[in-house]
């Protein structure tokens, strides 16, 4: 019926087609020449990475390396300590990434099936203070306070990482706990599965969308940040990958393949992982800024 | 076919609901609510997050507050002092200096940002060519690490476009902009708001979608130009996402602090230094309890922005 309707009414279909299928080519061209300059301090990163020393220091920036050299990275991988480094930012992260994934979904989940409750309920918006509490508000306790109880390290950045995260997490998650039935969670209990085993095996496998993007943000948080690895953790050694850039702001600042291939080597795992998600990381940008 | 099974089978189902949620009230008088105790586990869910929760952000909070009333250097012994801290910050001009250097960078990084964006939402919701290539690379900044970029730009700024120059012969190029103690922090603007655009894009982009098409086609009629659709429908329609795009950014921009030490660290002099650096300087500079002071009142600004964003956008039902 439908398709016989849309065949024997062409006017309409002819000019709705007509209509979705002009390109606006002026549009196209600006929005392209716009994407160059986003991309231009990339290129430059990514060219001069692997840049002879020679060519590096030829004042021209945007030139093509010629010839290609990995001396860059061999060089950045040494003087940077680079396998140290990541394994500090890869503990970093992957700590934020569980311990907020596990924490924000267990609280959400007490939160949301015991609302009717006062602490629970209060322990929301408890939980949802730090959205109003930038870090450098606590950032001088919260450095002297880990310094006493020996959390001057990667372990303190995880701690105090997801809980500057917790709020959006428990936000996100909780909304999405109220779209779930009940009916589904008691037909579940009718066939015997404890709280703890309907969590596990039907809610957190539902909330798997939210996880995602409350992951890869935890992700690009702990992986990118600066400022809390480089005034809580205070062994140089145990330092992440960007803290550790600073290196070339003050010695081989003339080394810029070196220091190039250091940066890249630094943000190249952020960037694939993006590439990789990027659904839930546009979602999740929405979401947050529509709830909170 | 189905539209006469239906009926019976939902009008039994909610039979039963009714019966059971009345059931359900008469139980649990909606004052004191059910009596039924709480499973122990629903605990074990809860009381992990709380008890961190204190001890990373709500102890060190309040034992900010507590010394910010002292003369502690952070350690050994302090006395009280009232609201001495308080007073001084107040005639302090390396503090005045920084609040003003920091809202005024917020201003205007704000102001480039959402322009910036919107123009680009609207575009990336035309019938252009490329589309989810071009959201994808535009969202691209948002990703990278804000000090690595930052060290970029910074070689950008200070070699490239300077040897750039002087082989144009344009002679204000051929200095470095982060040199320049009036307008490094333009470089400050441009490096933030570089990052900060995807943020606000996605948003616009939702905010976009959400406008049916109809509208403009009835305005086509109307003989509206395109750039009158843009500022009588478009803008209009969008005005919640301005506003939340213009709050989220301002209060980000306000906790500068990666983006500035890569690009200036705080200089020339001390021109570009935001309250995050300030406050932070607490820690090496020995006026530890003079700095808390500091950030207790940047912490009472953040407070009253988050209740201007709350009071701006409850009651926005279209968000």
């Amino acid at each position: 019926m439908k398709n016989e309707s849309m065949t024997t009414s062409p006017v309409i279909t002819k000019k709705s087609s007509s209509t979705v299928e002009r390109v606006n080519w002026p549009a196209t061209t600006v929005l392209v020449l716009c994407a160059v300059t986003v991309l231009l301090p990339l290129y430059v990163t990514v060219s001069m990475a692997f840049k002879t020393q020679g060519q590096a220091v030829d004042g021209n920036a945007f030139s093509f390396p010629a010839p290609f050299s990995l001396d860059g990275f061999f060089q950045a991988w040494t003087l940077t300590n680079f396998p140290v480094g990541a394994a500090m930012s890869l503990l970093v992260t992957a700590g934020t990434v569980l311990a907020t994934i596990i924490l924000a979904a267990f609280a959400s989940y007490a939160i949301v099936r015991n609302w009717e409750r006062r602490l629970f309920r209060y322990s929301f918006f408890y939980l949802l203070g730090a959205m109003f509490i930038p870090f450098p508000v606590v950032a001088l306790p919260q450095i002297q306070l880990t310094g006493r109880l020996g959390l001057d390290n990667p372990f303190g950045v995880i701690l105090l990482a997801t809980m500057f995260q917790l709020s959006f997490s428990v936000l996100l998650f909780t909304a999405f706990l109220r779209s779930i039935p009940m009916e589904l969670e008691e037909s579940a209990r009718i066939d015997g599965a404890s709280t703890w085993q309907t969590f596990w095996k039907l809610i957190f496998p539902l909330l798997a969308p939210m996880s995602a993007t409350v992951g890869i943000f935890a992700f690009l948080y702990a992986w990118n940040d600066f400022m809390m690895p480089s005034l809580i953790i205070s062994d140089p050694a145990m330092q992440t990958l960007p803290v550790r850039q600073n290196l070339f702001q003050t010695q081989f600042s003339n080394n810029y393949h070196v220091s190039f291939a250091s940066y890249l080597m630094a943000m190249a795992p952020a960037i694939v992982a993006y590439l990789f998600t990027q659904r839930w990381v546009m979602a999740g940008v929405t979401q947050g800024a529509v709830k909170g | 076919m189905s539209s006469i099974s239906t009926p019976t089978t939902s009008g039994q189902s909610r039979e039963t609901r009714n019966r059971e949620i009345k059931h359900r009230q008469m139980q649990s008088p909606p004052s004191r609510q059910r009596k039924r105790r709480v499973e122990p586990i629903f605990y074990f869910f809860l009381v992990p997050s709380l008890i961190l929760f204190t001890l990373a952000i709500t102890v060190p909070g309040v034992i900010g507050i507590f010394f910010s009333f002292t003369d502690s250097i952070g350690i050994g012994d302090w006395e009280f002092i009232g609201l001495t801290n308080y007073i001084a910050i107040f005639s302090d001009p390396a503090i005045l200096q920084s609040y003003l250097f920091t809202f005024g960078f917020s201003i205007v990084t704000v102001i480039a940002v959402n322009v910036v964006a919107f123009l680009l939402a609207v575009g990336l919701t035309s019938r252009i060519r490329m589309k989810s290539a071009l959201r994808t690379i535009f969202v691209i900044p948002m990703v990278v690490s804000g000090i690595i970029i930052a060290y970029v730009f910074n070689f950008l700024f200070s070699n490239s476009l300077p040897s750039l120059g002087a082989a144009a012969g344009i002679p204000w190029l051929e200095s470095s902009l982060l040199a320049n103690p009036d307008f490094a922090w333009i470089a400050i603007v441009m490096v933030t708001a570089w990052q900060a655009v995807p943020g606000a894009l996605l948003i616009y982009i939702a905010g976009l979608v959400a406008v049916p098409g109809d509208v403009y086609e009835a305005a086509e009629i109307d003989g509206a130009s395109k750039f009158q659709q843009l500022v009588k429908i478009t803008l209009p329609l969008v005005a919640g996402y301005v506003v939340i795009n213009i709050i989220l950014g301002f209060k980000g921009f306000l906790n500068a602090y990666d983006i500035i030490v890569g690009l200036t660290n705080g200089g020339p002099g001390t021109s570009t230094r935001s309250i995050a650096m300030t406050v932070i300087s607490g820690f090496n500079g020995g006026d530890y309890a003079y700095q808390m002071a500091n950030a207790t009142i940047f912490f009472v600004v953040a407070i009253l922005i988050s209740l201007l964003q709350l009071s701006l956008t409850r009651g926005r039902n279209a968000l």
